[in-house]
């Protein structure tokens, strides 16, 4: 009983944990799909660039040997997200833009087939691309928190161990959001995205450049995911071919969390997040990717509302 | 005879890759020979369905791998010939199909492409979970021709081939069907085709399942062929990507899309696999996203179209069509011209119309709410034999919404709709056109790419068995609105009027016993105005039973029986123009409390 009820508080944490980070991960594709209303399949292969560039600075750049292997990690971390940031500004003006925001009214469609199409041509690129660069060697940014652990308790002759690296990362997950969400509702550039996304048109009748709004939305978008990225690359191996599992918890987190809202997709990452680690309890752990896939096979079923945003289309 | 010389280029083609084939010597190359064909199915099975949907699967692999797995463990654990494995992996990928779609479906746009992605990525790790990291087909000394296992590998290339024809002349002989014209309406507008009495939802599920078997079937023989099975090699995301993109590059829509793709794709990159696959492991993988990326930036819609619409061009001074073409649309309707008769609302002839006639739609104390919003409230009024019924009201008085509960695309919360006496309430869009209800749309909703005829046609196939029939109907109802001389024009390139004018004529192609006209005015000039109120009048003329929401009450005035009036989804009056014109109500609904005084009493 003792042990179960301990096994369950331990993957409720873990969950609670990991839900922050994929929140924080959910957060930046939430905000490209609010914003521009562009399916962006190849998000998770941005996030897989961010681990790959935190792993770089952090090994290759000398941060490792600045800021040492505690603090390090976190530095080269933080820096990925303005690297890959300047990436999705590229790959915004180059090849997004192209197929959205004001150019989309000529395409069929609005130009999502365009859209969904061009981002899965950009998504094997760069997972192929990246097996050619980086190998097929699993990589991780390790530290020394990765491997120990803060006691909590015992309460009762229960106690929780809570993964340091995974602590932090939490931390660090939550600071974002909260910074993430200051600029969204404070800041100019935070209020010329939100006009950009409530209405198109109007915002662009009252000045505001709405290709740019959609390049920022981009650019910050993929930093912040790339940041999600390195934090789960304290303790997660991965591999040029991670985001594709990672994709669909990002879209699964979206669509929980109702498409528009920022607050929304951390929250439905942080589900997912939770679901993942409870699954652990009653299913073997090679299925725990495929109870992703189940889970959000049933979201998309019964909550796609929170997807469409507008569901009556006028006739 | 035309079907059979159009077929002349697809068996030039297989011909001339066979010989080609059997002269090949290295054993790569007869494998990457081999895999062309593999890979044009495949692409031919995705573009059947999303090529003339329009829903892109990203889910092909899931079929594909079905398909091989059934072939790998059932020749592994019952023994079975892939010769009667191929068939069983044809039928489970149909099964699977199924299964897939008619969850599925319910989504639509991107929803149905994240959807469809996640359906092989949980079947692969379930596959893997299970054991089956890697399966290899046994060989079979004694008899190997019973178990497809060739020395001579040209003759895979042969038997692929084979199956790429079959492939082909099935998707030909669905795209010139009432199948295929059915699928491409629901591309252009599903919501039209649904009103236009196509079911949608029993169309998308023939297409996917047949995608299915045919995916299925190639993913067997692909097994065979290779004769070891890993997951990520039949259902990755690689697999399904590699459907999409031959057809992509070569072009959707069309049988030589995935083929030319393919022709072109898979030795590219087979061969660049084979060069600089041990330094460039996923090189593969590069070529084809670079391949979709390009297709997209470049030709949206593919090599062939791009090829074709180049040709076209090249060609085109010389069947130019004239620039005066215009003047024959307009000219069009008033060849016949008919005098309005504003006696025939209100006067002689319909007095004993009105009120007489036996009630051909009945609406009783609909209600429909969307949260907190009433808004359709508890409506009733019936519509007579050859009565024109105007519906009008204030902007969001909920007269779309009544429209969209009477032809099936809302449900109503409460409520019934009785036509003929038959309650029909709560029916799908297409069951309710069958059942005799037409309408057109505020927003057009036109199939843009088809011609006029072709429009038209969709609309007539609910009433006829043949496509000669449905030709003639379509023709019958083109001839109605007065469109006849432009019925070959493509719809994209009409003007409003001539819009409206086709929606008109697709719903009467459907022999519909009420039509229901939502704003065919708006966006007309004053005579293209009163062009599409004489068509009306004809209709009505002609014995036509009709409810029309129009804001022109100039226009309302001189074609109608009487008036619905709708305000916050609830009628306020119902009656004769005259009197509904002049009552205080309608007044204020429309233009506020203080004019109320100033109306004429």
């Amino acid at each position: 009983m003792t042990q179960a009820l301990e096994g369950f508080l331990q993957a409720l944490s873990a969950g609670l944990l990991i839900g922050a980070v994929y929140g924080l991960m959910c957060v930046g594709l939430g905000l490209i799909f609010g914003v521009m209303r562009v399916i962006n399949f190849a998000h998770g292969d941005f996030m897989m660039l961010g681990m790959y560039a935190a792993f770089y600075l952090f090994t290759a750049l000398g941060i490792q040997t600045t800021f040492g292997n505690v603090v390090g990690p976190f530095v080269a971390i933080l820096l990925a997200g303005p690297v890959l940031a300047v990436f999705g500004y590229a790959i915004h003006l180059a090849l997004i833009s192209r197929v959205s925001g004001t150019r989309t009214s000529s395409l069929e469609g609005e130009g999502h087939y365009a859209q969904l199409i061009l981002t899965l041509g950009i998504a094997l690129i760069l997972q192929n691309g990246g097996l050619i660069v980086f190998g097929s060697v699993l990589a991780s940014i390790r530290t020394p928190l990765s491997s120990s652990a803060w006691e909590l308790g015992p309460f009762f002759d229960i106690s929780v161990f809570v993964n340091k690296a995974r602590g932090i990362d939490a931390v660090v997950a939550f600071a974002m959001m909260t910074l993430l969400t200051l600029l969204i509702t404070r800041s100019r550039i935070g209020k010329s995205l939100r006009a950009a996304a409530d209405n198109p048109t109007a915002a662009t009748y009252m000045g505001i450049d709405v290709d740019r709004a959609h390049r920022i939305a981009f650019a910050l978008g993929t930093g912040i995911t790339a940041i999600a990225g390195g934090l789960l690359a304290t303790n997660y191996p991965f591999h040029p071919f991670v985001g594709v599992d990672y994709v669909i918890v990002m879209y699964a987190g979206v669509v929980l969390g109702g498409m528009g809202s920022i607050i929304g997709a951390f929250w439905g990452g942080m589900t997912i997040g939770l679901v993942q680690q409870m699954s652990t309890l009653i299913l073997p752990t090679q299925l725990q990717n495929a109870a992703i896939f189940v889970v959000f096979l049933l979201i998309i079923f019964f909550r796609p509302q929170g997807f469409f945003g507008r569901m009556v289309e006028r006739t | 005879m035309r079907g059979w010389r159009s077929l002349l280029p697809i068996l030039v083609f297989t011909v001339l890759y066979a010989a080609v084939s059997l002269s090949v010597t290295n054993s790569y190359y007869q494998l990457v020979m081999t895999l062309v064909p593999v890979w044009a199915v495949f692409g031919l099975s995705w573009n059947l369905l999303s090529g003339y949907t329009g829903l892109i699967s990203f889910g092909h692999a899931a079929f594909f791998g079905v398909g091989a797995y059934a072939v790998a463990l059932g020749q592994i654990y019952f023994d079975l010939s892939p010769w009667i494995l191929i068939p069983i992996a044809a039928m489970l990928g149909g099964a699977a199909g199924l299964l897939i779609g008619f969850p599925t479906f319910r989504l639509q746009g991107h929803y149905f492409a994240l959807a469809m992605l996640a359906y092989p990525l949980a079947i692969l790790y379930v596959f893997e979970w299970l054991g089956f990291q890697e399966i290899t087909l046994p060989i079979k000394r004694d008899n190997p021709i019973a178990y497809m296992q060739f020395a001579d590998p040209r003759l895979y290339t042969l038997l692929a081939l084979a199956m790429m024809l079959g492939t082909i002349l099935l998707t030909r002989a669905i795209e010139r069907s009432r199948f295929g014209m059915a699928l491409l309406a629901i591309k252009q507008n599903e919501a039209a085709a649904e009103a236009a009495g196509i079911n949608t939802l029993a169309w998308k599920l023939r297409a996917i399942s047949m995608s299915g078997t045919i995916a299925g079937a190639i993913g067997g023989f692909y097994a065979v062929v290779l004769l070891v099975v890993t997951p990520q090699s039949v259902f990755g995301m690689l697999v399904s990507a590699q459907a999409l993109t031959v057809a992509m590059f070569g072009g959707v829509g069309t049988v030589w899309g995935p083929v030319i793709g393919s022709v072109i794709l898979i030795p590219l990159a087979e061969t660049l696999n084979a060069e600089a696959g041990s330094r460039l492991p996923g090189i593969q993988g590069v070529i084809f996203g670079l391949a979709i990326v390009c297709v997209i930036l470049v030709a949206p819609e593919g090599l062939f179209w791009k090829v074709r619409d180049f040709l076209r061009k090249r060609s085109a001074p010389a069947m130019a069509t004239p620039p005066n073409a215009p003047d024959l649309a307009s000219a069009a309707v008033p060849a016949t011209p008919l005098p309005f008769r504003p006696e025939r609302s209100r006067g002689i002839g319909r007095g004993t119309g009105r009120g007489t006639g036996d009630v051909v739609l009945e609406v009783r104390n609909l209600s429909r709410s969307f949260g907190g919003l009433k808004a359709v409230q508890d409506v009733s009024f019936k519509l007579r034999r050859n009565e024109i019924l105007g519906i009008i009201g204030p902007n969001g008085a909920g007269k779309t919404t009544l429209f969209n509960l009477l032809n099936g695309f809302l449900r109503p919360g409460t409520g019934e709709i009785l036509l003929d006496g038959r309650d029909m309430s709560g029916r799908k869009p297409h069951e309710l056109c069958e059942a005799g209800i037409g309408r057109t749309f505020q927003i057009m909703r036109p199939f843009q790419r088809m011609s006029i005829s072709d429009n038209v046609m969709v609309g007539a196939y609910v009433r006829s068995r043949t496509d000669a029939e449905a030709r003639q109907l379509a023709a019958d109802a083109i001839a109605r609105v007065g469109l006849s001389e432009i019925a070959d024009r493509i719809a994209g390139q009409l003007t409003t009027k001539e819009l409206r004018l086709m929606e008109l004529a697709r719903a009467l192609a459907g022999q519909p016993r009420v039509l229901l006209l939502d704003e065919t005015l708006a966006g007309l000039g004053h005579d293209e105005a009163n062009e599409v109120v004489a068509v009306i009048q004809r209709l009505a003329r002609d014995g036509m039973t009709i409810a029309v929401i129009e804001h022109t009450m100039q226009a309302m005035v001189r074609l109608v029986d009487s008036f619905l009036v709708l305000d916050h989804g609830a009628v306020i009056v119902e009656g004769e123009p005259e009197a509904v014109t002049r009552d205080s109500r309608v007044i204020e609904a429309y233009l506020g409390k203080k004019w109320v005084a100033h109306a004429p009493h």
